[in-house]
């Protein structure tokens, strides 16, 4: 194993030395306080300055701390900020679609369901916030595990539980289904987790494309399902509203 | 000319932020465009905005919203409009120039003027005309503080130069036109906020008027809530203004309650629980507003009683911006999930007095029940409860003065995306909670009046269709533990009472 990178260490080094005082520090400074070249110093704080992290005073010239420190720091998503910003667009594709749409993400072994729209047609339906589904079977599982290392960490290497015949129970499987996901971008579960019931799943991402959730729609089979396919305009309409969503956590276009 | 769009714009000019949006013949939306406009705070109390950046506002998210749907003006076939109701703004008709900032309805500046109003009769002097007690939120007493403060300003609108409008009316003269020929009305539900409207007969009150100095020159023309008022100028040109409804009347019947008995409550900044009372005008007894609900075209009005309460999704924000205990509005049900319960606290966020049922400019807010053993946690959970037990003390009030058993509550706003509190509110009423599909329910109902009055909707039966339960929370609270809880939250109130002397409002 190689040792640890200079130039990384140094940087580490400034940004401490940045981060213990309130005072904006310049040149000098800082390559006096860390026993640098000035040269050394300025190529580092530039880089820096560069990737937001250090920012420097136009009039004094002398340097501190960045927005983007800030923003690391803050990049956890509440999940009821999540919820917050879903919520036109979760509506509007429950509408669109015709079914029920959960939000989920990853907590502890499984999906934590964070948000839940009725489906459409006003009969009796139970919100179904707050409980959990498993990461292997279902669509919203299924895209974070693709997406999220974490997930996929979570999992572990199985053999999961079977729920139905047509549930994966080997890690192998579930490897070859995320690469697939990760190629095409939404998932499908027909009937993986429960009987008569297929989902369609797409990711939510943030700014800086974090996998931070994911979307889905799910229904019966026979509605969700065309000659043994899911069908391609609800495919359509869940991958579009996953961009909504995730474009409103500030993601570019893509 | 004849448009022959597929879709209606709605422009909501609310207190923070103005806000264009398109919606489909199945009342979904299309595009939003949002701007938030400045809040101005001259002093303790003063709250003001500038009603020409407003105008600037709305064309933008105009522009926005066309923009963003991919739209032209060719494609809208009617504009609705919906405000904020009560802020005040008089302007001079030959420049457009505002004369002074509007008077937000939040600004209290005209409390003392409100108690000489009252002279020996008291808060209820015009109630029996207006449905309103004299309070400084509504725009009559407004009026005659710019006229009293605004130098010269009384001789210029006794000349006939000044307009009064509501920011209904303050849009669609500008929408319309301005100082070419703009269109000066406003609908009824925005004037049943003046105090100067007569309930029953829908026009001015002159006698009123006089006794509170204003001048009928400045007033405009009363109009139904849906019907066309004029064409717009500018990016919209030709495209009929067909709605105005006030934010909350818009909500009412974005929310389709077109029956008498059902109910709606908006959760925003504040929020504003609306019943409808069909053709009745129900006097409260128990501190609510009587308030015309809407009226279509030339069909009779659809009156509703309306409780407010002051302080619901600000306590969030000022727990946010104030305290910094939540880095977003959102993260309050996250703290309020910490903990199982509000570990003996009540908050009751009193912070300019007390709205409906007690109207105590008087009250101020408390913090009540604190031990050592109280978390941020307890008071988020405090915080949200406080919103729920707000809303219990309006519907029992409701129920007492129109005798209407609620049966389910419809609710909308920013708010219900917030899970704990719904569940809250479900929990200390002991009704259903539904969310409809569109949380959008302000803009929908101006959209709604619009396309119904340029026959884009053919009845209301059309629109009742488009109304679907996206959500509902169940009672899951028992009886005693409710009962128990409303007890304390009732002596929590009681201690905001009687906290502001006399002198000191005035």
């Amino acid at each position: 194993m190689p040792g640890p990178i200079q130039s990384l260490s140094r940087a580490a080094a400034i940004l401490r030395l940045l981060a213990g005082g309130e005072r904006r520090l310049g040149l000098s400074e800082v390559a006096t306080a860390l026993d640098l070249a000035k040269g050394t110093a300025h190529g580092i704080l530039r880089t820096l300055q560069q990737e937001g992290f250090v920012e420097q005073d136009p009039e004094s010239g002398k340097y501190q701390l960045g927005a983007e420190l800030l923003r690391l720091g803050q990049s956890y998503l509440d999940v009821h900020e999540l919820r917050a910003r879903a919520l036109v667009w979760a509506d509007d594709l429950a509408r669109a679609a015709g079914e029920t749409v959960y939000l989920g993400v990853l907590h502890q072994q499984g999906v934590l369901i964070v948000h839940h729209v009725f489906r459409p047609d006003d009969t009796r339906q139970v919100l179904e916030v707050g409980s959990m589904q498993p990461l292997h079977s279902t669509a919203l599982g299924k895209v974070l595990v693709a997406y999220d290392p974490v997930a996929r960490g979570e999992l572990g290497d199985g053999p999961y539980e079977s729920y139905t015949l047509r549930t994966l129970t080997e890690a192998g499987d579930v490897d070859a289904e995320c690469a697939l996901i990760r190629e095409r971008g939404w998932t499908d579960s027909v009937e993986e987790t429960w009987e008569g019931v297929a989902s369609i799943g797409a990711l939510i991402q943030d700014r800086r494309r974090n996998p931070v959730g994911a979307v889905c729609i799910s229904g019966p089979v026979e509605r969700v399902c065309e000659d043994g396919f899911v069908k391609p305009s609800l495919v359509a309409s869940v991958r579009s509203a996953a961009r909504a969503i995730s474009r409103d956590l500030g993601a570019g276009r893509f | 000319m004849t448009s022959t769009g597929n879709y209606i714009a709605a422009i909501d000019q609310g207190t923070t932020s103005s806000r264009c949006i398109i919606f489909g013949a199945d009342g979904r939306i299309v595009a939003v465009d949002q701007q938030e406009h400045r809040q101005i705070f001259p002093q303790p109390g003063y709250v003001e905005h500038d009603a020409a950046e407003i105008w600037t506002r709305v064309q933008s998210v105009v522009r926005g919203a066309l923009d963003k749907a991919g739209l032209t003006k060719d494609d809208i076939r009617a504009i609705g409009i919906t405000n904020q109701r009560e802020t005040t703004v008089l302007w001079d008709k030959n420049t457009g120039e505002p004369v002074h900032n509007a008077l937000v309805w939040q600004d209290t500046r005209t409390e003392a003027l409100c108690r000489e109003l009252g002279r020996n009769v008291g808060q209820d002097r015009f109630r029996r005309e207006t449905g309103l007690p004299l309070a400084s939120y509504f725009a009559g007493p407004k009026i005659r503080w710019l006229l009293d403060n605004v130098e010269g300003l009384r001789e210029r609108a006794e000349a006939g130069d000044i307009l009064f409008g509501t920011m209904d009316t303050w849009v669609i003269w500008n929408l319309t036109g301005g100082v070419n020929g703009g269109k000066h009305v406003t609908d009824v539900t925005n004037a049943s906020r003046t105090m100067l409207m007569n309930l029953k007969t829908l026009a001015w009150d002159e006698d009123i008027a006089e006794s509170m100095g204003v001048p009928m020159a400045v007033l405009p023309e009363i109009r139904s809530s849906a019907e066309v008022y004029g064409e717009a100028v500018g990016d919209l040109a030709g495209v009929p203004v067909a709605s105005a409804l006030g934010d909350q009347q818009a909500a009412l019947f974005g929310q389709t309650c077109f029956d008498e008995g059902e109910a709606k409550s908006t959760y925003g900044t504040g929020t504003f629980l609306l019943l409808n009372t069909g053709e009745k005008i129900v006097n409260s007894y128990h501190g609510l507003l009587t308030t015309v609900g809407y009226r279509i075209g030339d069909q009779a009005p659809v009156y509703a009683l309306e409780g407010s309460i002051a302080v619901t999704g600000s306590l969030v924000q000022w727990l946010r911006d104030q305290l910094g205990i939540i880095s977003t509005a959102a993260e309050i049900e996250t703290l309020a999930n910490t903990v199982e319960d509000n570990g003996g606290a009540y908050f009751v966020p009193a912070f300019s007095g007390l709205f409906a049922p007690y109207w105590r400019s008087d009250a101020r807010g408390v913090i009540a029940g604190l031990t050592r053993y109280v978390t941020k946690g307890h008071l988020a959970r405090a915080v949200l409860e406080a919103t729920a037990w707000q809303t219990r003390e309006v519907v029992d009030a409701m129920q007492k003065d129109s005798g209407v058993e609620l049966t389910a509550l419809k609710v909308d706003g920013g708010m219900t995306s917030n899970n704990l509190l719904m569940q809250n509110i479900a929990d200390v009423l002991d009704v259903p909670v539904e969310r409809p599909y569109v949380a959008e329910t302000t803009a929908l109902g101006a959209a709604y009046a619009a396309g119904l009055a340029v026959g884009f909707w053919n009845d209301l039966d059309t629109l009742r269709a488009n109304w679907h339960r996206a959500a509902e929370w169940t009672p899951r609270m028992d009886e005693a533990t409710r009962e128990r809880e409303y007890k304390k939250w009732l002596k929590a109130v009681e201690r905001t009472m009687d906290w502001v002397e006399e002198e000191e409002t005035d």
